[in-house]
């Protein structure tokens, strides 16, 4: 089937089998690989990206289910300079293993675009649909919150190390 | 993971796909595909076609009208969760849907699939029941109305036949002195994931008592049941904690209570219990 759709501000036009899923679309046909592959059963979170605006697990939906929608992955976040989000998880160590990390910033993302002001809580059950096996979530939280900071252009919250030392 | 191979039909028009799944043997309605693309990659389920109604306008509006509010077929569990005339007129459901599943999930998955899909622990399910909702189906022949204790037949078996799509999820709107509410135990704790056990309430206050009571009780049995024994207990009474308990322990008569991975019998009586007394709480304080 032919499915024409805008990934990262391009306009795409493929030929693909319907039961390809959107994210092998964007890994094998766009070489895309920043998008992960994970649990591939909807759990995970790793195949996060941004339907028309909106975090969804691109291992569960089907390519040509995207016909005429914008695509945002994680390769379509910096412009020139990493998004603040991506900063973020540099400045408060938001990765250990990075598997989960792509999904993790396409999840805080979309929080951030609904809320910018969330609380830790509000963080927590923002990522609720992506799962860090290194146990990184502390982390993940604070890079989140340093981002929500510097995106709404005040200063970010003190690192655990700064207020330790 | 990959699906077998199938035929993909995009209809923009109900009467379109409506002729399409009758001209199909086989073919199954996707919406937001967050319970059949999961089955068609474990190959659970191979369906020969599927009819995505993704592209049909006109079903993704919750619009109040008449004496209900009318939920369509393409209404995000999100959209539900949010959406003011849910939360004035159907808690229940407006819990239910903010409890399902994850934020990628509810971004696609519609409120009616959940109810077409008929899972044994979807939440959704157990707040049509307990607030007296109306599915629709349609198909090429016409339209009738399911009321939705009889919707929900066995596991992942709902009252639709193979011809017919469910359109539109109607809710009676609220009479003055009528609440609703639901709570759960998520599989993965807190209010996430599937329910172990989880239990929708709406009930009826008229001058100070309980004029009317529906229970809806989902995760423990193979369908969402009502439980008509516990609400029959309530009616009547004036809602305090002791007619709450008395109607709690009542709450799995006739229910048969199934042990599966996250408990056993003993436990998911248990659950009911616990979770029928918080939603009654809930709903009597509102």
């Amino acid at each position: 089937m032919q499915v024409s759709l805008t990934v990262n501000g391009r306009t795409q036009t493929a030929e693909i089998e319907s039961r390809t899923l959107l994210v092998h679309y964007l890994r094998e046909h766009l070489n895309l690989t920043g998008t992960h592959v994970g649990c591939e059963t909807s759990y995970c979170g790793a195949c996060t990206v941004l339907v028309d605006g909106k975090a969804i697990k691109s291992c569960t939906m089907l390519a040509v289910q995207t016909e005429g929608a914008a695509i945002t992955t994680i390769e379509g976040l910096a412009n020139g300079e990493l998004h603040p989000v991506q900063q973020g998880f540099v400045e408060r160590h938001g990765l250990q293993c990075g598997f989960c990390t792509p999904g993790m910033i396409m999840s805080a993302v979309a929080l951030l675009d609904e809320n910018d002001s969330p609380s830790e809580d509000e963080i927590r059950h923002g990522i609720e649909g992506n799962l860090c096996r290194c146990t990184g979530y502390h982390n993940i939280v604070k890079s989140i919150e340093y981002a929500a900071a510097t995106m709404r252009g005040d200063d970010p919250p003190a690192s655990d190390w700064e207020d330790e030392s | 993971m990959f699906s077998r191979q199938f035929e993909y039909l995009a209809p923009t028009s109900l009467d379109d796909a409506l002729s399409a799944l009758a001209s199909t043997p086989g073919a199954k309605i996707m919406s937001g595909g967050q319970s059949l693309i999961p089955l068609m990659k474990l190959r659970l389920f191979s369906p020969g076609t599927v009819v995505d109604i993704g592209r049909i306008d006109g079903l993704g509006d919750i619009v109040e009208r008449d004496d209900h509010i009318s939920i369509g077929a393409l209404v995000r569990h999100n959209q539900t969760a949010s959406d003011p005339l849910v939360a004035e007129h159907a808690t229940a459901l407006g819990q239910a849907a903010a409890w399902t599943g994850d934020h990628q999930v509810r971004n696609r998955g519609t409120t009616c699939g959940a109810m077409a899909h008929a899972d044994i622990a979807a939440d959704q399910p157990a707040a049509a029941i307990a607030l007296g909702a109306t599915m629709v189906a349609r198909s090429s022949s016409g339209e009738r109305e399911i009321p939705a204790q009889e919707f929900f037949v066995d596991a992942l078996t709902s009252a639709l036949s193979d011809d017919e799509i469910l359109v539109e999820l109607r809710v009676p709107t609220s009479t003055n002195g009528s609440t609703s509410a639901y709570d759960k135990l998520g599989r993965r704790g807190g209010h996430t994931d599937y329910a172990v056990a989880g239990v929708a309430v709406w009930v009826q206050v008229t001058d100070g008592s309980v004029s009317d009571a529906r229970i809806g009780v989902t995760g423990v049995g193979t369908r969402p049941s009502l439980a008509e024994a516990a609400a029959s207990a309530l009616i009547g009474t004036d809602g305090n904690d002791e007619a709450i308990t008395d109607a709690a322990a009542l709450v799995t008569d006739g229910i048969t209570v199934i042990e599966d991975l996250y408990g056993s019998v003993e436990y998911k009586t248990h659950l009911a219990k616990v979770f029928t007394e918080r939603a009654l709480r809930q709903a009597l304080a509102g």
